[in-house]
């Protein structure tokens, strides 16, 4: 182990860990010791580690407060799922369709993301994340009034109604505006999503490392001495942004081909909090954290169902409760001598 | 064409009074608290709950939610802002949503998600200029506005107590160092935001009837809009981004989509911090190398 760096074995023991991950739920489900709920949830919690950790490329890394981030999930989702929809003749292997819509997602979300982008960037702070709220408001917006339909001359768009798409009988349509998109072929597995987060963990973890990963951290820390030093700010800004998007693209897809149905307004502004939430309580910048605090916090609701109608509020209270701990160094110095002596105690009786 | 206009004014005040809350608890403690609106809901539930359960007249229920929320305010700075006065502000933001989320799941618990049919507080007839009706609503909304903004300059600009407000604002030590009591001003700031947020509750929903636990959570985001439009931390400017907000929703909704009203507001407010990133009355910041 002495021959690889801190951050190599740190990177290692993240893969390990999705992996260990992967083999007990594995292992659980195929032995039906897992509930039905928790089954169902599987596939989610992959979409939000992947949105977490792409997130944290925007918010940790880069250092840029963006509220929007559920608007890029949805125009991958949507995407991808007209994508596998319109596909379904043509690609009959479901991985292989589910691993199109996964590409193709990312791509239109990406694009989406040089167009947010560009203007974004050159606001800072407060006003930064003003913005990207407001985009991801118009994404949903928009969503919930398009309409896209199938027909044998291709895809029609529309923003009014269903009626306005001119299908030839024997289309069918796809997307139906605050409906959302019905009848979806469930293509996702826990297997893809979990190579998907694999891809999207190798990728982060190196490019942190790398030359432009390392341009970001600079302009994160002190944007003028770096824009001194000769690094393009806005290149290597929208650089993040972008990469940041195509991934919550993907993890869009991935989560919507996992349901029946979805609605736009699935991909909120509360879902984009909710993801910043899981960033934040991971704490930022650590992908780590990120990883745990999505799966936590995802399954979190779920186990607090025995106190039904108050699971919302205790929730709350605990996101409350976790900020004021966090942030109080008396309660910090507290915990952390707890947890050394309790180190120390196992590691006695282990010798 | 007009009566477009003075809906638009109207709502537009609705949010500037929003707005207001947002922009001073901004412009004091450089927090983004996004429970705001939701203190618009509790007021709405509060006024409500004197008038149709135990039947008071409009006045005193005003004064009865605009209490409550003070209060309520207050509480929430107490216990959940003030230990985080040097956290990052990132930290402040997670514990406001996590105080957005208690507070809607608070309501839900007590009120039901069932939408109750909120009293008309305004019995007032409809004024008809020529041939265009006003709703006597869309004139109390204004006159109401006009009324808190007066006294709101008046108050920040003549007594000590303002005075104290503007300082802390501007920079905390110095304020500190003239013997200015910062947490009791903040605290301060806190209860006007959120007396004022109950005033809007109690006009929001005697405009549009309906009166849910979520109520407050879209009015208050574009009331954030409207503050960040204006330039926030500054009190004209939340005014004046309100009440623009509001003729471009109103007049989107009646000559574009009515479903993509939404994002034309939002399209707008980026156009505008493109041309002008601080906002229409925005101060800009020298930056300090």
């Amino acid at each position: 182990m002495k021959r690889f760096s801190k951050q190599t074995r740190s990177a290692f023991i993240n893969y390990g860990i999705i992996i260990i991950f992967f083999i007990v739920f594995q292992t659980l489900s195929a032995t039906g010791s897992l509930g039905s709920s928790l089954k169902g949830q599987l596939i989610p919690i992959c979409a939000y580690i992947i949105m977490a950790l792409s997130l944290n490329l925007v918010v940790g890394i880069s250092g840029e407060l963006s509220l929007g981030h559920a608007g890029f999930m949805s125009v991958g989702a949507f995407t991808g799922v007209v994508v596998a929809n319109s596909l379904s003749g043509t690609v009959t292997n479901g991985t292989l369709r589910l691993i199109l819509a996964l590409i193709i997602g990312a791509f239109v979300a990406a694009i989406a993301g040089i167009v947010i982008g560009i203007p974004v960037l050159r606001l800072r702070g407060d006003y930064l994340a003003i913005v990207t709220l407001a985009f991801g408001e118009i994404i949903k917006n928009v969503l919930n009034c398009l309409y896209v339909g199938l027909d044998d001359k291709g895809l029609h768009f529309s923003l009014k109604d269903e009626p306005s798409l001119h299908l030839n009988p024997g289309g069918r349509t796809i997307l139906s505006g605050p409906m959302g998109a019905l009848g979806i072929t469930k293509l996702s597995t826990f297997f893809i999503g979990i190579v998907l987060i694999l891809l999207v963990l190798f990728y982060i973890q190196n490019f942190v490392n790398s030359r432009p990963g390392r341009a970001i951290a600079a302009i994160r820390d002190n944007r003028i001495a770096a824009e001194a030093c000769g690094i393009p700010v806005t290149k290597y800004k929208l650089m993040a942004f972008v990469t940041s998007a195509a991934m919550a693209g993907s993890a869009g897809a991935l989560y919507a081909l996992n349901y029946s149905t979805v609605v736009p307004k699935k991909f909120d502004f509360n879902t984009s909090i909710l993801i910043l939430v899981f960033v934040v309580l991971g704490g930022i910048g650590n992908l780590r954290g990120s990883i745990i605090a999505a799966a936590l916090l995802t399954v979190l609701p779920e186990l607090l169902r025995q106190f039904q109608d108050y699971r919302m509020l205790v929730y709350a209270i605990v996101l409350i409760l976790v900020m004021l701990i966090t942030n109080n160094e008396k309660a910090m110095v507290f915990i952390r001598s707890r947890i050394k002596k309790l180190y120390k105690l196992t590691r006695k009786e282990g010798v | 064409m007009l009566s477009y206009l003075i809906n638009g004014i109207s709502l537009g005040s609705v949010y500037a009074i929003i707005a207001l809350g947002y922009t001073m608890v901004y412009g004091i403690a450089k927090m983004l608290n996004f429970a705001h609106g939701d203190v618009i809901m509790i007021g709405g539930y509060m006024a409500f709950c004197s008038t149709s359960y135990l039947g008071w007249p409009v006045i005193p229920s005003v004064l009865f939610a605009m209490t409550v929320c003070t209060m309520l305010g207050i509480l929430i700075e107490r216990l959940a802002y003030k230990p985080l006065r040097d956290a990052s502000s990132l930290a402040v933001l997670i514990t406001a949503i996590g105080v957005s989320y208690f507070l809607q799941n608070m309501a839900l618990l007590i009120w039901s998600s069932n939408p109750k049919a909120f009293p008309n507080m305004v019995n007032l007839p409809n004024v008809v200029i020529g041939d265009i009706q006003i709703s006597s609503v869309a004139i109390v909304t204004i006159i109401a506005c006009i009324v808190i903004m007066i006294i709101l300059t008046l108050f920040t600009t003549r007594t000590k107590l303002g005075k104290a407000m503007r300082a802390v604002s501007e920079d905390k030590g110095a304020a500190q160092l003239m013997g200015i009591n910062v947490n009791a001003t903040i605290s301060m700031t806190f209860a006007i935001g959120s007396g004022l947020a109950a005033i809007a509750g109690v006009l929001l929903c005697t405009a549009y009837p309906t009166l849910m636990p979520t109520t407050g959570a879209m009015p208050g985001i574009k009331a954030f809009t409207a503050a960040v439009f204006g330039g926030i931390g500054s009190i004209p400017g939340a005014m004046l981004g309100g009440i623009l907000l509001g003729i471009i929703e109103i007049f989107g909704k009646a000559y574009i989509s009515t479903q993509l009203s939404d994002a034309i507001v939002f399209a707008v407010l980026i156009i505008v911090l493109i041309v002008k990133p601080t906002g229409l009355l925005g101060k800009k910041m020298a930056e300090k190398v």
